[in-house]
This record gives structure tokens, sequence and C-alpha cells, in this order.
């Protein structure tokens, strides 16, 4: 009865929650693909090379334009992420530029160093807006499926790099192009092309595969601790579990005889 | 402290006698965690230990994050995803500070509405629902100023609507908002008081949490039946309750593990679904996000506040009756506070003579019509202010204040409540039979309501 009480409390409890859910949902207004990722779900964790083959699709296509200003070169190495070797990662970092204060000169990156930031105003900051947009949603309310899949980020990213439409419109002197994904005009023009870049690990290098590589690695960009964090998790909610049942217990226990002496008389 | 009789705590050693002579801190300790509790609590009893844990995880939590977090809107979003990035568990640390005003929150109300619905306000408890009701409203004000601090986007226009509210003052209002803000707008001056305040005001809700205590601990709990414990010698009480420690200390602990275990659960697999994610986008006073929403459990007072626009009949006869100085816009501000004002008053605004909504017939709809009109509500808040929502924030609104200013007290007149058990001891009995031919069950007395 207790255990019913108390799951019935807890569910309760999520009813209050859930109208702030339904906003979320709601807000989407473009087409956005529910792709599958390796780190998605509770056990979900990254794929490093897909990692390795999303960054090499962001230097060599995203970075033209955008950055990634709270992410260090160095990262690039750490556990549970693209897990670069450490000499690959300063090779990788060599080939850009950074603005030194103190030698109020530009200098080649090291480790430490962040990659740059994006180059126009314009162009977001590619880590953030892969926190900031919340593509999947799910079915109304419950939040199974963002327990399952995420808020959906990189479903966004993925299906913005595919959902242009070829729709073109030339306004006060700018291009703008339609996005499905975004559910309107944009002003960043189609970038991805089918083999555009080579993988040296040999995967095809096709526009879905592009689009998913670089949605993952900027999810890792966004979220460097996630694998870290699911693994508290289950440390946690393990501990908190076998703790609470001994609680219960105890509990039982404690008041039995409580009760035996209420139901005498 | 005085209330229900109870063994009071002896020194026994020299060393205790010396201490107890000069400092009776011991004793202090002891009738408090001694306290004789009723028997019959419930599962609804819970919550204020769980507040008491998310006070104290969001202090503790909050210093480490503030060693790490630079105020100055030049820096403070870089500071947070520092914190997210670099600082050691730092990633933990603030998704747990995020999400642990969520739970307190959500823990808060559930603890309002078990007051609510058991009387737990009425005479002679009126000073502990009060200070409960300062203790919500800084909690407000807390988390408020603590979500300005990550310097997002939902943080500066969020700070700029709520401020923006006392600007809507007649009169004094531009002068007062320039005031509290330091400055024509939000900037670095507002972005540093709030988190001064920040800091500060946990400390506060810590003080008045301990008078919340004291008072409580001074009238005794109430319990379901809301009939008090008898208390014309200690053996009396000693039948209708239980001392805190063990019994409830640990029935508390067991409810807290489990609520836990799905807060953490929720802190790990899904930190951001909660949360704005615009909120991970730097404040930019230049671009107006889309929609300007507030942590959902602000909701509800949002859906009262944007319910009156300049169209609502009463506004148009309030600013006719005064000389257009309250518009519709000052008008949802007052509406807003009076909301939480009228919440306040429920002690005098009931006049029931029956505590506890169990034998309180028609009572207990119009208390269940209150939860679901505040999950209506708080829905109404998340959605556009615009069409059938108004509407819909609006009914809520006027069911909100008829709640408190005509269906609390119509009802003590008009309700013939049902009769009250003897004595706790008596309920107890009863409910510990009535579940004993189903298996093993805990100290509740009844089927917790489904908040």
């Amino acid at each position: 009865m207790k255990l019913r009480n108390l799951a019935v409390a807890a569910l309760s409890a999520l009813v209050l929650a859930l109208p702030a859910t339904m906003a979320e949902a709601k807000k989407v207004k473009g087409e956005v693909t529910n792709f599958d990722f390796s780190f998605q779900g509770i056990t979900g964790t990254y794929d490093r090379n897909q990692l390795q083959r999303g960054l090499q699709v962001y230097h060599e296509v995203c970075s033209s334009c955008h950055g990634l200003q709270y992410v260090a070169f160095r990262t690039l190495s750490d556990r549970n992420g693209p897990e670069l070797p450490e000499d690959q990662m300063r090779a990788f970092a060599a080939m850009y530029e950074v603005w030194d204060a103190d030698l109020r000169d530009w200098r080649t990156a090291e480790g430490p160093d962040h990659f740059p930031e994006s180059q126009f105003t314009g162009a977001p900051d590619l880590s953030l807006m892969t926190k900031a947009r919340a593509g999947f949603s799910g079915p109304y309310g419950l939040g199974i499926n963002q327990l399952m899949k995420g808020i959906g980020g990189p479903e966004y990213v993925a299906s913005f790099l595919l959902g242009y439409t070829g729709e073109e419109d030339f306004q006060a002197g700018s291009m703008f192009y339609y996005n499905k994904a975004y559910g309107g005009w944009v002003s960043m023009n189609p970038v991805l092309f089918d083999d555009m870049v080579f993988y040296e690990d040999g995967t095809p290098a096709t526009m879905e595969q592009m689009a998913l590589d670089v949605a993952a690695f900027l999810t890792w960009t966004a979220e460097p601790k996630m694998v870290e964090r699911k693994q508290a998790g289950f440390v946690g909610v393990i501990f908190l579990s076998v703790f609470a049942a001994l609680l219960y217990l105890a509990n039982k226990q404690l008041w039995a005889p409580v009760k035996r002496a209420a139901k005498k008389d | 402290m005085s209330g229900i009789p109870h063994d009071h705590y002896e020194p026994k050693t020299n060393g205790e006698k010396w201490i107890h002579r000069r400092l009776p801190i011991v004793g202090l300790i002891y009738d408090t965690i001694m306290i004789p509790t009723p028997k019959n609590l419930n599962w609804m009893w819970i919550w204020g230990i769980v507040l008491m844990f998310c006070l104290i995880l969001q202090i503790v939590t909050g210093i480490v994050l503030a060693m790490h977090y630079t105020p100055h809107v030049d820096f403070a979003f870089a500071s947070v995803e520092h914190i997210m990035r670099n600082v050691n568990g730092g990633h933990m640390l603030r998704y747990l500070h995020q999400n642990g005003a969520m739970l307190f929150f959500l823990a808060v109300y559930l603890h309002m509405f078990r007051g609510m619905y058991y009387g737990s306000y009425k005479a002679p408890r009126e000073i502990t629902w009060i200070v409960g009701m300062l203790i919500y409203l800084l909690m407000m004000a807390t988390a408020f100023m603590g979500y300005v601090l990550p310097w997002g986007q939902m943080s500066f226009w969020g700070a700029t609507v709520i401020t923006g509210l006392f600007g809507a003052i007649p009169g004094i209002g531009e002068m007062l908002q320039t005031w509290l803000l330091g400055g024509p707008a939000v900037d670095n001056a507002a972005l540093n008081r709030f988190f001064s305040l920040h800091y500060l005001l946990p400390f506060v809700i810590l003080g008045l949490v301990i008078v919340h205590v004291w008072a409580f601990h001074t009238t005794g709990n109430n319990n379901p039946t809301g009939v008090e414990v008898r208390r014309g010698s200690k053996e009396e009480a000693a039948k209708d309750t239980l001392p805190f420690w063990p019994y409830f200390v640990i029935k508390d602990l067991f409810a807290l593990a489990v609520l836990l275990a799905l807060f953490w659960a929720l802190v790990s697999f899904m930190p951001n679904f909660l949360g704005h994610t615009d909120n991970y986008i730097e404040a930019n006073p230049l671009v107006t996000p889309p929609e300007i929403v507030p942590e959902w459990y602000f909701l509800p007072f949002y859906a009262i506040l944007r319910a009156f626009t300049s169209d609502v009949w009463i506004v148009i006869a309030v600013n006719w009756l005064t000389f257009g100085i309250i518009d519709a816009t000052f008008f949802g501000v007052l509406a807003m506070f009076g909301a939480i004002f009228v919440w306040a008053l429920l002690p005098w605004l009931d006049t029931s003579s029956v505590r506890s909504g169990r034998y309180r017939p028609m009572f207990k709809w119009w208390f269940w019509l209150f939860i679901v009109n505040f999950v209506v509500l708080t829905w109404a808040g998340a959605m556009p202010a615009e069409g059938i929502y108004t509407n819909i924030a609006l009914i809520g609104t006027t069911y909100w204040f008829a709640y408190f200013l005509v269906i609390m007290p119509l009802l003590g007149v008009l309700e013939k409540p049902l009769p009250e058990p003897a004595s706790i001891e008596e309920d107890f009995k009863a409910s510990v039979k009535a579940k004993s031919g189903n298996g093993p069950s805990g100290p509740s007395a009844e089927p917790i309501p489904a908040e």
C-alpha cells in the first residue's frame, strides 16, 4: 500500500509539471526527422568514429562561418569524446590561428586554446545552438520519448542540414533559402553535397551521413560530459533505490509493534 | 518548547550537566527531534523534510557554483559554460541546482495543497501558515533572480518582463524600476544585485524555516483528521502520538529516498527537459525571443498576470473608476500579487469550524477543482497570450479569487460537516484495522490524495 501511495504521489506530482512540457512540444514549427543516434537513451554513448567524422565535417565545412568558442581543442582528446590521440589533437589545433592578447598578435593554436568564435554575427555558435534547439518532442506530456531520445538538438541540426528544398528568394540584397526543418526562409545556403569530404575510415560521405556525423559531433560539443552524467545517473539511481528499499524495511519493522498494538484492542 | 506534554531532556552525567547549565543546546535538539507527532500522519506529511532537503541542496550546490561563477554581463554566460565543461563535477552541480529549484517548487506546492486540504492553516496555526507564505514569496524571488544569473536569452528577457511589472505601477513605477535595476534597463548593475540577493535570500529563508518549525512545534502538527492531540497528561498524549525520531524520520527518509531516485534520474538522464532551451543562447538585448515564458513553477501566476487585457469588463470598469490610473497591465500586476495575498489570508477567509477536508463533503469538491484549476492555469501560462488562452486564464483566475473570497467564507455556513473521530488514537486504530485485511501497510491513515 505504502509503495502504491508513494507512486501515486510521485506520478501525480509529475502532472503538475506536465503543462510546461506540452508547451515545449508545441513550439516546433518545422519538420524535424526523428533520426536515431548512438547517444540516445539512458545507456547511449557517443560513437568515437562518428565524432571524428563529424569533427572533419565541422572543420572542412561549418567552421568557415560558425564557431565553437567554448570548446577547447584539448577536449578533443577527452575520454567519451572524439578521443583524438594527443599528437593528432595538437596537429589539429595547429590548423587554427587564435588571437593572443599578451602577444597582441595572432599565433598558432595549442591544446588549451578554444575553437574560434563565429565569423559573422548571424552565424550562431554551434555548440550552443545544438543545445538551444529542441527539435524532437515526441508525444505530449509524459516525457518518455525525451528520456529515451533526448530533447532533439541533434535531430534538428541534421534535419536542418538536409532540409533545403531548393527554393530561393532574393530580398533586399540578400539571398534566402527555404528550409523545411526551420519552417521558413534562412540566410544560410545549403552546404552539404554528396562526397564533399573524404572519410579516412571509408564511410561513404553521403549528405545524410555527413549531416548525422556533424550533428553527433555538435551534440558532443554541447554536452561533453553526457556519458559521465549518465554513468553518475546509474550509480545514483541504483544506490538510492537500494537505500530506499532498506529504509522501507526499516520503517516497516519500526512501525510493526505500533500497529500490532493498534490492532489488538 | 511548550505544547504537547512529553519527556524532556534530563542531563545525566556531570559533563552533560555542565554544558546544560551554560548552554541547553542538547536539550533544544532533543526536544525538537523527540516532539510528539500524531500517529496518523499520512504520506502527504513528507514534504516538509523534502523541502528542508531542497533548501540544503540548493545552498550547498549554490555555494560551490558561486565559487566558479562570474557576475558580470561579459563573463556570466561564459563562466556557466566553464562550470559545465571544465569544473570537476560542475555539470552535475549545475544540473542539480537547476533541477533542484524545480523539485523545491514541486514540493512546496504539494506541501501547501496538503495544508489547504487538511486545514493546517486554521487556528492556532495561522502564524505557521503566514511564515510559510513568506518563505514561498522569498523562494519565488530567489528563483527568479537565480534564473537571471546564467545570462541567457530567457534570463535577460524574463528579467526585463518581470521588473517591467514594477514599472507598471502608476506614478512611481518607472523610478522604482530604475532603482531596482540600478539603471534604465537590465544590465550589469542588475545582474550584480541579483547575484548578491540570490546568495543572501536562501539564508533568510533558512531563518524563516526555523521560525516555521518553531511555530508548529509550539502548536503541534496538524493531522489528517484535524482533531487535536489530547494533551491532558503525558500518558494521554502518548496514546495519540509517537516521537518524531525515529518513527517519522525513518518514514520521511524513505519517502525522500524514493523521490531522490526519481530526481536523480531526471538530473542525469534528461536535465534540460523542464528548462527553456533558449537559455543556452547568450543574452542579447537586441533580439527578443519569439516567446518569453517563465519556468513552469511560475506559470499559474504568469497566466493570472496576462489574463486581464484591456477589453475585459472589470478592467474597463476599474480603469474608468480610477480615472485611467489603473490600466490593464497594472491590473494584471495587482491580480497576480493579489492571488498570492488572498492565499496568505486563507486562515481568516475559511469560516468552517471543521479543520480537515476529510469531514467536509462540499469542500472536497471545491478543493479538487482548485487543484485542477491550478494545473489549467499552469498550462494556460505556457500558452501564447492570445485567443482562447486568455479566456481560459481569465476563467481560471476568476475561480482562484472566487475560491478564496466567496467559496471559503460561504462553505463554513452552508456546509454540514461529517462527524469527526473522537481522537487520533481512534482514527489510527480504525485505519490500521481496515488495512490489516490486505497485507502489510504503512502508517497511512487513508489513501493519499492524488495531487
